[in-house]
């Protein structure tokens, strides 16, 4: 049995403490904005906050967790109340499948928090392990300078 | 002349279509599908594309949304008609239906070139219309046709829903329609007076609508060849927008599979008594050819699969990677199965080159096989309720889906619902349809539970329809100034073939013309070109992947002419022009165009070099200029500059976005990717063997828009195939090494 909040809201967990967070997630608490990519920690597509540090959530079992407070994408921006970051997500029309996107704006959230002015450089190292098979990486980096910008505003 | 034979075979096979379309009877062609929109109470439809409800109009957008951006485009095209503002736009993919299919897809297999716009070969892509509807039309997203074959139909379809609708407002008012004008979704009369489509909708559709309703002119769109917000981009900002793996009905299991690894294999033991055992796993079910395990969560089922003890078939086919390439290249040695461009006496002057003063350049190049990779592994959900089966899915063809899971476990395909949600990328994989019919068999095994399947990602690259590995031979004669002659033969495994008869049960007694484009049909007017095709037979499935043929072809030919360039010491850009500017004009602008956007010609800073490809692919002309520096010994990939001419650009930023999208996927390939085999299993397993740029190696992209082109073209795959040669030729002009086998990581490391 597992304690913790997500997106602000406690939940007891009890489910095999090896699971991966991010199946607890998905099949467990239908938070399905968090996705699958690989299972190995190598695409990002599950990124989510724990304790506000960016984790692939394949990576992390939820027996760890006990007290944790993790964010998933649904507790970042509704459609209805977007982010600064989602906003400059639509105005630069990064996404095209769109799967990987959770874990990439997860991943350039935490970016924002740590560094309000990240160089080219800064988000090359920020943002590398998250694939994107689209390609949307050219509009995904205009996207985070606009944010920060607007931020620093 | 290279049009005279590529004309006289495409009229042959023209009339042999069209001979069988009147036997057919093309009475039956003209009859307008069946409207399959079934609307509840209270909502109304009028016609395949509109349904009406309270809340406003939901368009029909009938091709799958796989990134890049249809839905929003062929939204447009209705709605520029209808005269709908665009917040008030919604868009729904809509049923498997006849209604949906595409007509312009299978034109793709015809054995003509793409440029050649001379009005026989629009009769020949008529006849395969008619051929198609009649017998083999399927519901297809692929081949970069969704916006070509929608761009008139969809455009119709709003049309004639606004003359219906103010037909029905001047009815109600007592005014000839002829006064009246809509806007945002309202019929509106001189006095001011509105009313709302939806309040009009039930009249509207007791109006019979007129067949052929006048369309606007370019000039007066509000909404088409703007860059318009995507309709799907809010939802994928939010983690809201639904995929096949996402979808949650009550008392739902999770399930993952795990087929043989030796493609075309059966299961020949199976013990599930150790996964059974296993907490949490409620079913193993056998698929014949695999096992899935059906469980409380996907973790425990794709933990389970490796406890279950399956002895397979072995494989049937060459087992190495070595001895795939070796069956492969033993095609030559066969006839060959098409020469789809025959102009001069290229054998004859390669012959004489060698002999005399032209310069004679032969070369041996190869790809390898590559995998999709889709960031959505293979999944699906599905319900077997009573002896109806529901199946959600991210698939490109919904009614070949339906078909094949029915036939699979015993039901007619009316017994079985495709709902098609977003899938999360596609490039051709989800053109296959083994992972939907493997969640139809899970389902059927336990009725009356839903059942969210999710492939492991190994499994999505161990068991995918591969881009083919293939080998080329090149020999050409350079003369003075100019290239006389190329005679080019290719040999890969045939995905006309492979799809043909997974899709529907035979190859087309065609040339193969998918193993030989982007070579045979390039607007070249080279005086003495021979381009041959050879099929090997590998025993390892291929399908379609981003560009087809033009993915392994450009790479070949703008690669070869590369080395007849520098063989003849001439400008590898003038020499195309001069090559290109006799046989169309377009291509010949595109490739200008992407020479002074990149400067061609410059001198570039010392360990810096730019390298040029072109493509004429899916009635678009593209060119790409790749330029590169040396870091310390490694290559850095700095810029890609491209020029591409659709025809008409409906959404340019969009059409920007798929130039990014598609050279991205060609570069990824160019530089690593490849799938290769050992004790005849594939050797990768995920993204750390088998992996694409990532941000920190992504070069800049510019990318310009030409609407020279007189018919519109597609732009989904357009962007992938010229990039490969371009870097290749980049690196020769940085380094002198000439790198003919892909992937170029084998040869050069980059930064």
């Amino acid at each position: 049995m597992t304690s913790l909040t997500i997106n602000d809201t406690p939940h007891v967990v009890e489910v095999e403490p090896d699971t991966p967070l991010l199946w607890v997630l998905r099949d467990i608490l239908n938070l399905t904005g968090t996705k699958y990519g690989c299972g190995a920690g190598l695409c990002g597509a599950c990124t989510v906050h724990v304790n506000g540090i960016p984790e692939r959530s394949c990576q992390v079992s939820i027996g760890d967790l006990n007290g944790a407070s993790v964010t998933t994408i649904e507790g970042i921006g509704t459609p209805g109340q977007l982010s600064i970051l989602q906003q400059e997500w639509v105005a630069c029309q990064v996404a095209q499948c769109g799967y990987c996107q959770s874990g990439q704006l997860m991943q350039a959230t935490a970016l924002l928090q740590e560094n309000s002015a990240p160089t080219d450089e800064d988000i090359n190292a920020a943002m590398s392990g998250n694939l994107c098979r689209c390609g949307s990486y050219p509009r995904l980096r205009a996207a985070i300078h606009a944010a920060a910008k607007r931020m620093a505003d | 002349m290279a049009v005279g034979k590529i004309l006289r075979r495409g009229f042959l096979i023209g009339s042999a279509a069209i001979a069988g379309g009147v036997a057919f009877g093309t009475y039956r062609y003209l009859q307008p599908f069946e409207n399959p929109l079934d609307p509840a109470a209270g909502e109304t439809t009028l016609n395949p594309y509109i349904l009406i409800t309270a809340a406003g109009v939901s368009i029909i957008t009938p091709r799958a949304e796989m990134g890049q951006g249809i839905h929003t485009t062929l939204a447009a095209l209705v709605a520029e008609e209808l005269d709908l503002d665009w917040q008030q736009v919604t868009a729904i993919h809509g049923p498997p239906a006849a209604a949906y299919l595409n007509a312009s897809a299978m034109a793709l297999g015809l054995p003509t070139a793409e440029y050649d716009d001379r009005s026989i070969r629009r009769v020949g892509k008529g006849a395969v219309r008619v051929a198609q509807k009649l017998a083999f039309g399927i519901q297809l997203t692929g081949g970069s046709t969704s916006t070509t074959d929608a761009f008139d139909r969809m455009r119709r379809a709003g049309a004639a829903a606004r003359m219906v609708l103010t037909q029905a407002a001047g009815k109600r008012w007592g005014i000839d329609p002829i006064l009246l004008k809509t806007e945002a979704g309202q019929v509106i009369d001189a006095d001011g007076r509105s009313l709302s489509y939806t309040d009009l909708a039930a009249d509207a559709a007791q109006i019979i609508p007129p067949a052929d309703p006048p369309l606007r002119e370019p000039a007066n769109w509000r909404l088409l060849g703007q860059t318009l917000p995507r309709l799907d981009m809010v939802p994928k900002v939010t983690g809201t927008a639904r995929y096949a793996t996402d979808i949650d009905l009550p008392d739902l299991l999770c399930a993952s599979v795990r087929a043989t690894p030796f493609a075309g294999g059966t299961m020949i033991g199976l013990d599930t008594n150790n996964a059974n055992t296993l907490p949490g796993v409620r079913q193993i079910v056998s698929l014949g050819n695999g096992v899935a395990v059906v469980a409380d969560n996907t973790w425990i089922a794709m933990k389970a699969l490796d406890q279950v003890d399956v002895t397979w078939s072995p494989p049937a086919y060459p087992a190495t990677t070595e001895a795939q390439m070796a069956r492969i290249e033993s095609a030559f040695d066969t006839r060959a199965d098409s020469t789809l461009r025959d102009d001069g006496l290229a054998e004859v002057v390669v012959e004489a080159a060698r002999a005399e003063s032209l310069s004679l350049v032969e070369a041996r190049y190869t790809v390898p096989y590559l995998a999709h990779a889709t960031m959505e592994p293979m999944t699906a959900t599905a319900l077997f309720k009573g002896d109806q089966l529901t199946i959600w899915c991210g698939t490109q063809v919904p009614t070949l889906a339906r078909d094949t899971a029915a036939a699979h476990v015993g039901l007619d395909p009316d017994q079985v619902t495709i709902i098609t949600t977003f899938m999360g990328g596609g490039f051709g994989r989800r053109s296959e349809t083994d992972y939907t019919t493997q969640a139809a068999q899970i389902a059927v095994a336990l009725p009356d539970v839903p059942i969210r399947m999710t492939w492991r990602r190994e499994e999505d690259i161990s068991h995918d329809f591969y881009r083919p590995a293939a080998i080329a031979r090149l020999t050409g004669a350079v003369g003075p100034g100019r290239p006389e002659a190329i005679d080019m033969a290719v040999a890969a495994p045939s995905v006309l073939a492979g799809q043909s008869n997974r899709m529907v049960g035979f190859a087309p007694p065609l040339a193969d013309k998918l193993l030989v484009e982007g070579a045979f049909d390039q607007p070249y007017a080279l005086p003495n070109f021979r381009v041959s095709g050879h099929a090997a037979d590998t025993g390892i499935p291929v399908g379609v992947w981003r560009s087809v043929g033009h993915s392994y072809n450009t790479f070949f030919l703008e690669s070869f002419l590369d080395e007849m360039a520098h063989a003849g010491e001439l400008d590898p850009v003038a020499m195309r022009l001069a090559l290109l500017e006799p046989e169309h004009t377009p291509s010949a602008r595109t490739l200008e165009s992407v020479a002074a956007m990149a400067n061609w010609g410059q001198q570039l800073p010392e360990g810096t070099a730019q390298g040029v490809g072109f493509c004429h692919c899916f009635g678009s002309s593209v060119a790409q200029v790749v330029q590169v520096s040396d870091v310390e010994g490694q290559i850095s990939v700095d810029h890609v500059w491209c020029a591409v001419d659709v025809g008409q650009a409906l959404d340019p930023g969009n059409i920007e976005g798929q130039m990014e999208s598609g050279i991205l996927f060609g570069l990824s390939a160019a530089m690593f990717g490849q799938i290769t085999f050992a004790d005849g299993v594939v050797e990768q397993s995920n993204f750390h063997d088998f992996d694409s740029l990532r941000m920190d190696r992504t070069p800049l992209i510019t990318t310009r828009i030409l609407q020279n082109n007189l018919r519109m073209g597609g732009v989904g795959e357009v962007g992938t195939p010229p990039v490969a040669a371009a870097l290749a030729n980049a690196i020769f002009a940085l380094t002198g090494q000439r790198i003919r086998d892909l992937p170029l990581a084998n040869a050069v490391s980059f930064t």
